[in-house]
């Protein structure tokens, strides 16, 4: 349907410029969270490549370490989602590359981050008795 | 119009396309933004591969152990060391970022110098984390 409206006044009115800025908050967001949690995360890296299998289990029973290690894959998965989106839509034109690989930008973001959390989860609350200490 | 009549001065051409001589040179601000997006592309392979250790951690002993044989490979260990890069990176330049939305840091030589900063902490950091790593005492 033919709607007269000109540029600015869209704009103005009630375009898309009300909801793009969820996107640029999103980022912000994720990236100070994001901040501390690689720091963390880098800080835990060092053990965790000096130890074995068992260690790594054992790391992942702390409550606080689980809980970071989820937090982390959250914020990780939607920030780099969100910088993917943004790199796709810059150097992809074409209306059906573009929407193919936004699309599957999503899937790999959601799906990366649903199994790294179901992982951390499933070793995190584990029974114990399993686990050679 | 391909080849200039002798005599006359060379038309003016645009920034982008001035091979030498022209008013355009290299901005190290430039290479920061660069290194920024480059630097998240790999990042994004890299929270894969931790998936993968995530993944092989809950597949237990025997795949958690092929994936950390694989990670003290040479090509793993190279792969390991240019994302712990990347990460540094993107790390620091992401807080440069940050203060830039605060609406700080913009004028040019102070942009200048934070780029070149981020740069140096990147490498700093990425030098002392893996001397941590493969200097200390392994368990």
């Amino acid at each position: 349907m033919a709607v007269v409206r000109s540029p600015l006044g869209r704009a103005r009115g009630m375009g898309s410029s009300k909801h793009g800025v969820g996107h640029f908050i999103a980022q912000r967001v994720t990236a100070i969270a994001l901040v501390l949690l690689v720091l963390w995360a880098l800080a835990a890296g060092i053990s965790l490549a000096h130890g074995d299998y068992d260690s790594a289990v054992a790391w992942l029973h702390s409550p606080l370490n689980a809980g970071l290690a989820c937090l982390l894959a959250f914020a990780a998965f939607w920030h780099m989602q969100l910088g993917m989106r943004t790199i796709i839509e810059d150097y992809f034109a074409k209306a059906g590359t573009k929407g193919a690989l936004l699309v599957l930008n999503v899937f790999v973001g959601w799906l990366g981050g649903a199994l790294t959390i179901i992982c951390i989860l499933k070793v995190a609350l584990a029974a114990t008795t399993g686990v050679n200490t | 119009m391909a080849d200039a009549t002798p005599g006359l001065r060379p038309r003016p051409v645009s920034p982008n396309i001035q091979l030498d001589g022209g008013i355009w040179r290299w901005h190290i601000t430039m290479a920061a933004s660069i290194f920024h997006r480059a630097s998240g592309m790999a990042l994004y392979l890299g929270a894969l591969l931790a998936m993968a250790w995530a993944l092989s951690l809950a597949a237990g002993p025997d795949a958690y152990g092929a994936f950390s044989e694989l990670a003290g490979r040479l090509i793993g260990r190279i792969v390991l060391i240019g994302l712990t890069l990347a990460a540094f990176y993107h790390l620091s330049n992401g807080i440069r970022h940050l203060f830039w939305d605060a609406g700080y840091g913009f004028k040019p030589r102070t942009a200048t110098n934070s780029a070149w900063l981020v740069i140096l902490i990147a490498i700093v950091a990425t030098a002392a984390f893996w001397a941590v790593i493969l200097f200390t005492g392994a368990a």
